[in-house]
């Protein structure tokens, strides 16, 4: 691929989208009209943005508790994200999942599996459908580097592995599970040093610089689809932003944070596109402009919409409908 | 009709399901290596050979593994029959059945479906207490997957077809003594009910129980052993002039409990027998629901009878001791007379 086949602008506009939409929710949160709990992406944009720009609605996106910028990067409006954070039967669960589990498998986007690791094996499963359908799908797993040491980890890569399957495994390694460094739960460096135990390639890239994580999994993807098996991507991260809704980040000292505010993947991308000429000041002051319009009206939509009735709790444990669409 | 063992019902079950629709495969482990065992209870054996090894998928010593790929499979088109080689292991993928799998509809709004079967033998048969648990009301407690429960070959066949065929999450549980399997599979102490079923094409419908034997004097409600147990604990009962009506849910999720309430109303007195231990056990379940919809049809109180709490032994004495006997079940009717 070549650098003007790049869709530069339109990951722009994406991040960003992650970005405001992150912004705001935190905002409204504070303001008391968020009912959920809420792990933002805050910092991590380019990843998902990164990753999701070389998907089509048919691949699969499966994420974790923190998946609001994978689900906008997938294609899943964000008025239906933000009905669903304020808890409105808009919402893109209904308000059946709430903020870690937003998701439209119209477009491909899994609702987000909130337990660590557990959508490893599952990502797996889903290639296996693909593959065995005879479609070029792909599944992309995302989770955090917390994910990495679960049993689900281990067991799901090697499935994928050793048959092959057209899946994409993401490590997010934004150097904290929650509190814990990386330091304290790993003895290796790089965590992608594990895909060698699976004979499966395993990368590192700068997660903070999104041209080069759409490089390394244009790569991936189409590794997948060609039916060579699985990759294994670590993207270096950091959560510019707390774990969750009430962490004061005393872990960390605001000396690193400094520091990764300084290769904030959004402004990189800015200055990198008008360094290129492939963007004015006045070209980026639009697309801002544009995205703050888009989350402004997906507040108006959610604010707007109808709250479920307390009986609708009581539908949707099994899936009824009566004829299946596959026949 | 032909003369069939449990396990010979369910692999005809499976072959019928996977001629007709190819999205149906098996995964677990040592169900298709060649010179290998079909399964723990020999279930598959053989269906590698008839629909090669792609569609009878074994898999490495990966519990979770196994689940999570049923999960992911089912919700992208295919229906994964998964296979786990004793029911204890269940709790080694808790995480994709109780989480996963048995959430993912409901957290969708009702958008995404799970279908997907969990074959799991429970029972114990004098292996120890890691392969010998009844699992059911761990998963009956779960919303969002349903749970089956054959006795019989007949029952065996098209209640595993309707559970392949269903949308949801279905978990099967199938009793180690009755499977029937023949060779180095056989267990001691079998039940082998080997039953009659159809040539012809037919369903057991999830969610219908059945009476085993109409009687007038006591409700004696068994599953799995417990159905065989309870038949036998009738019988004579009957040389001392109790007749005893034994209830065969069948199927615990979604539960037929009209069939249970109307058959207390018409006998007055009910005991349970269950072979899982007694605390927070499904006999406790079955005897709540009919203490509030039919307590003034009652002519006794409910009785259980049940496993102790205890793990499960593994001296044949102790194990005697443990899984409800006939007599007592008998022992537990005639206290209520």
């Amino acid at each position: 691929m070549s650098k003007s086949d790049v869709p530069l602008l339109d990951m722009y506009r994406t991040m960003l989208t992650i970005r405001r939409f992150e912004e705001r929710c935190n905002y409204l949160f504070m303001q008391g009209r968020i009912p959920s709990t809420l792990h933002l992406y805050i910092g991590q944009e380019a990843v998902a943005t990164g990753i999701c720009a070389h998907l089509s609605p048919e691949d699969y996106a499966l994420s974790t508790h923190r998946p609001h910028g994978h689900a906008i990067a997938k294609g899943v409006a964000p008025r239906a994200i933000m009905a669903e954070l304020f808890a409105k039967s808009t919402g893109c669960c209904q308000a059946k999942g709430g903020s870690m589990h937003v998701g439209d498998i119209e477009v491909g986007m899994v609702p987000a599996i909130a337990i660590v690791g557990a959508n490893i094996p599952i990502a797996a499963g889903m290639a296996l459908a693909a593959k065995r359908l005879g479609t070029d799908r792909v599944a992309v797993s995302f989770f955090g580097d917390g994910a990495a040491n679960e049993g689900a980890f281990h067991e799901g890569m090697n499935m994928a592995a050793i048959w092959d399957l057209p899946v994409v495994y993401v490590c997010e390694n934004n150097l904290y599970a929650a509190s814990t460094p990386v330091s304290v739960a790993f003895k290796i460096e790089d965590i992608a040093d594990r895909a060698a135990a699976y004979g499966i390639p395993g990368v590192v890239v700068d997660g903070n610089d999104v041209i080069a994580v759409h490089e390394v999994a244009g790569e991936a993807i189409a590794r997948a689809r060609r039916g060579e098996g699985p990759t294994f991507i670590e993207c270096k991260t950091y959560r510019l932003c707390g774990h969750s809704r009430s962490d004061p980040r005393t872990y960390r000292s605001q000396e690193e944070e400094a520091e990764w505010e300084t290769i904030d993947p959004i402004p990189r991308l800015g200055a990198q596109l008008k360094e290129a000429g492939l963007a004015t000041d006045e070209a980026l002051t639009a697309i801002e402009g544009e995205v703050e319009s888009l989350i402004d009206e997906a507040v108006a939509f959610a604010e707007e919409s109808p709250s479920p009735e307390p009986t609708d709790t009581l539908t949707h444990v099994f899936y009824t409908q009566t004829q299946s669409e596959e026949g | 009709m032909a003369e069939m063992s449990i396990a010979e019902a369910l692999r005809q079950a499976i072959r019928e399901e996977m001629q007709r629709d190819p999205r149906v495969f098996c995964v677990g482990e040592d169900i298709g290596i060649t010179g290998g065992f079909g399964g723990a209870f020999t279930v598959t054996l053989g269906l590698a050979d008839e629909f090669g090894h792609e569609r009878i998928l074994d898999t490495p010593i990966s519990e979770i593994g196994i689940a999570g790929l049923a999960v992911g499979s089912a919700m992208a088109g295919l229906r994964p029959i998964a296979d786990v080689q004793y029911g204890d292991f269940l709790f080694c993928m808790m995480d994709q059945l109780a989480n996963q799998a048995a959430k993912m509809t409901y957290m969708s709004g009702g958008t995404v479906k799970v279908p997907m079967v969990m074959r799991a033998p429970v029972g114990s048969t004098r292996r120890g207490a890691q392969h010998a648990q009844s699992l059911e009301a761990f998963f009956t407690h779960v919303p969002g997957l349903k749970v089956v429960a054959p006795s019989t070959a007949y029952d065996a066949k098209g209640l595993l077809k309707s559970a392949v065929r269903d949308d949801n999450p279905v978990i099967v549980f199938e009793h180690k003594l009755l499977y029937g399997s023949k060779g180095p599979r056989s267990e001691a102490g079998s039940v082998s009910p080997i039953g009659e079923v159809p040539e012809e094409e037919y369903l057991v419908p999830i969610g219908k129980g059945i009476t085993r034997r109409e009687g007038s004097d006591v409700t004696i409600v068994g599953k799995l052993l417990t159905v065989y147990r309870a038949l036998a604990a009738a019988e004579k009962l009957a040389q001392d002039g109790i007749q005893a009506e034994v209830i065969d849910p069948r199927t615990l999720v979604p539960l037929d409990k009209e069939l249970i309430l109307e058959s207390v109303c018409k006998t007055g007195r009910l005991v349970i027998v269950e072979e899982d231990n007694l605390t927070g056990g499904w006999a406790a379940d079955v005897a709540a629901i009919v203490a509030e919809e039919a307590f003034f049809w009652l002519d006794a109180p409910i009785k259980r009878v049940s496993a102790p709490d205890t793990p499960a032994p593994f001296a044949p004495v102790m194990e005697e001791f443990y899984v409800p006997s006939e007599e007592r079940v008998i022992e537990a009717v005639k206290a209520l007379f």
